[in-house]
């Protein structure tokens, strides 16, 4: 142990210096990969809750298949899906990456939208129907909107998830900032400087995207945190 | 006996699923242009079901429904109900939007242009009394007399020729619900919007209602006449028990004292002499005199106060309630028992007009 830490400092500035590109590269990498999985969580969640809440029998069954996805291993989605999409591109890799994303996002987001569709109060819906609005525009303009605060809570949640979850796929290949903890682990010598890069960045980016949503969701709800 | 009906349902009946007794049983109800319409019961009458037919948030299982001399259930709901004020007791404001953005609701779903909403909204604040600093608040931050105010601000946005308000002042505390009441009266002898009002308190129905719709059971119609026929006359078995006790009184809070005629009463101006003073006091049989000095009355003295100096030089002890023309004989009765001289003095704007004693309200009673 100890011809081991004479030979490798615990954290190794030169090696951050000589290699900032490619942290940057895998920064961004993480960042897409994480914007990419909730886009399209998100936009799905969005579709299934909607549905979930005009017809209360379909949710059963969509909580159901969510939260089914939701519990299968990370590493199992990308098997499952690899021999059907391929890990040979990027565009493939990409492709089973998100697959296994966006299956984690899917619970935390439909609970959210649903829950916060159905905290909308009775008389607020039935003002909006005696002033005159269709049901789209109950569901658009009143339901939604006022869904919000519950939603974006939701999709914090999901991002520090998915954030975490990114680094798994480095094991494709991928992977962002998990590049560096898987390849520090690889080494013949562990190489702590790597992974210790990957993890706190990987966490500081969790950490400042769930800060940026928690003051993106303020402004775009300051109703919500007024009065009462 | 109405002007031209502007609401009018003819047989409808309501029936919810699941349920063995229709909610509304073939009710024929017609309510004329610019009258304030109560209908009022006990729970499950079916008042509420009734109103919410009339723009369709409920529909009726049959029957026709006439809103403005249109079919209603020949229209889009929401058409529909674009052209009349909605005002319900939870209020029910949009939290998400500033107060003035409530107002605003329907003539943006309406598709004005900006500078008429905008104006619009600030005739609103003028005719509710509300204030200008509210409009970028949100509903959360306003008080619930405040929030009803902008309810019925909202509700009133269009110009729509007709009002529905299902119980509004139900949530707010009494002192805050009789200047709302109130305020509709005046905002419906300025406006002459066609409103039906639903409630479950036959004094506020009595009170607002040009006519009162007073519902059994099952939505039957048991009495729809004015307010003071319906407690001169009440139809039926249910409506005198549902009046409950102390009709006279009902109707005395109905009629003004205007429609009394006032007696002069024992007054003598300031001018007169203690012999004066004293004959008047004889001719009424009193032992107390009224003093009135350029038209307005400063109070009152005993006889044994009289001791020779000039009227003008005693201390008269004050009446302590006035009345107004505009007062109700209910009011009129009060002063009247509360005062010592067992009667009520009416003025307007200070200026004397006369006496009511019990004799004359009684009188106007039982006539």
């Amino acid at each position: 142990m100890n011809s081991l830490a004479q030979q490798t400092p615990l954290f190794n500035w030169s090696w951050v210096f000589r290699n900032l590109d490619l942290i940057w590269d895998r920064t961004l990498e993480h960042l897409t990969l994480t914007g990419v999985a909730l886009a399209v969580g998100l936009a799905i969640s969005i579709a299934l809750s909607v549905l979930a809440f005009a017809r209360p029998r379909t949710y059963e069954p969509i909580a159901s298949v969510s939260g089914i996805l939701y519990t299968i291993p990370s590493l199992a989605v990308f098997a499952l899906v690899a021999p059907f999409v391929g890990i040979g591109t990027f565009a493939e890799k990409f492709v089973t990456a998100e697959v296994a994303l966006v299956s984690y996002t899917l619970l935390i987001l439909v609970r959210n939208i649903v829950t916060g569709l159905r905290g909308v109060p009775a008389e607020t819906k039935e003002a909006a129907v005696g002033m005159g609005y269709t049901p789209g525009q109950v569901l658009r303009l009143i339901e939604l909107p006022l869904a919000l605060p519950v939603v974006v809570a939701g999709i914090r949640i999901a991002t520090v998830t998915v954030v975490g979850l990114v680094t798994v796929t480095s094991l494709l290949g991928l992977g962002g900032l998990g590049f560096f903890i898987l390849n520090g682990l690889r080494k013949s010598i562990i190489f702590p400087t790597e992974i210790i890069v990957g993890v706190t960045l990987s966490v500081a980016l969790a950490a400042l995207l769930d800060v940026g949503l928690l003051w993106l969701g303020r402004r775009l709800a300051p109703w919500a945190r007024v009065g009462t | 006996m109405s002007p031209q009906p502007m609401i009018s349902l003819e047989g409808v009946t309501k029936m919810f699923p699941g349920s063995q007794r229709p909610a509304v049983d073939h009710l024929d109800l017609e309510v004329g242009e610019g009258e304030l319409v109560t209908l009022v019961g006990p729970s499950g009458c079916g008042k509420t079901t009734t109103l919410k037919m009339i723009n369709r948030i409920i529909e009726p299982t049959s029957g026709r429904i006439l809103v403005n001399g249109q079919d209603a259930l020949s229209v889009d709901a929401h058409e529909l109900r674009r052209g009349i004020g909605y005002v319900i007791q939870q209020v029910g404001l949009f939290p998400h939007r500033t107060i003035a953005e409530n107002i605003a609701t329907v003539p943006v779903l309406l598709e004005w242009d900006k500078g008429r909403i905008r104006s619009r909204v600030t005739e609103l604040v003028e005719i509710m009394s509300l204030e200008e600093s509210m409009l970028d608040r949100y509903p959360s931050e306003l008080s619930g007399g405040q929030q009803q105010r902008v309810g019925v601000a909202r509700a009133l946005a269009a110009d729509p020729p007709i009002m529905l308000m299902d119980e509004p002042f139900g949530a707010v505390d009494p002192i805050v619900r009789s200047r709302l009441q109130e305020e509709l009266l005046d905002l419906h002898r300025r406006l002459r919007k066609t409103i039906v009002f639903v409630t479950h308190d036959i004094d506020e129905a009595l009170y607002l209602g040009t006519r009162v719709a007073i519902l059994n059971m099952g939505g039957i119609l048991e009495q729809y006449d004015t307010p003071a026929a319906v407690l001169s006359e009440p139809a039926s078995e249910f409506v005198t028990s549902f009046l409950g006790g102390e009709r006279g009184l009902k109707r005395l809070a109905l009629l003004p004292v205007s429609e009394v005629e006032l007696s002069r009463g024992p007054v003598v101006d300031v001018g007169a002499t203690p012999e004066e003073a004293r004959e008047v006091m004889r001719r009424h049989g009193v032992d107390w005199v009224g003093l009135v000095q350029d038209g307005h009355i400063t109070g009152w003295v005993w006889q044994s106060e009289l001791d020779g100096r000039p009227l003008a030089e005693l201390e008269p002890k004050e009446f302590l309630v006035s009345l107004t023309p505009d007062s109700s004989l209910r009011e009129a009765l009060d002063a009247v028992v509360t005062n010592r001289a067992r009667v009520g003095v009416i003025a307007d704007q200070g200026r004397y007009l006369g006496m009511i004693d019990l004799e004359a309200i009684a009188a106007r009673i039982t006539e």
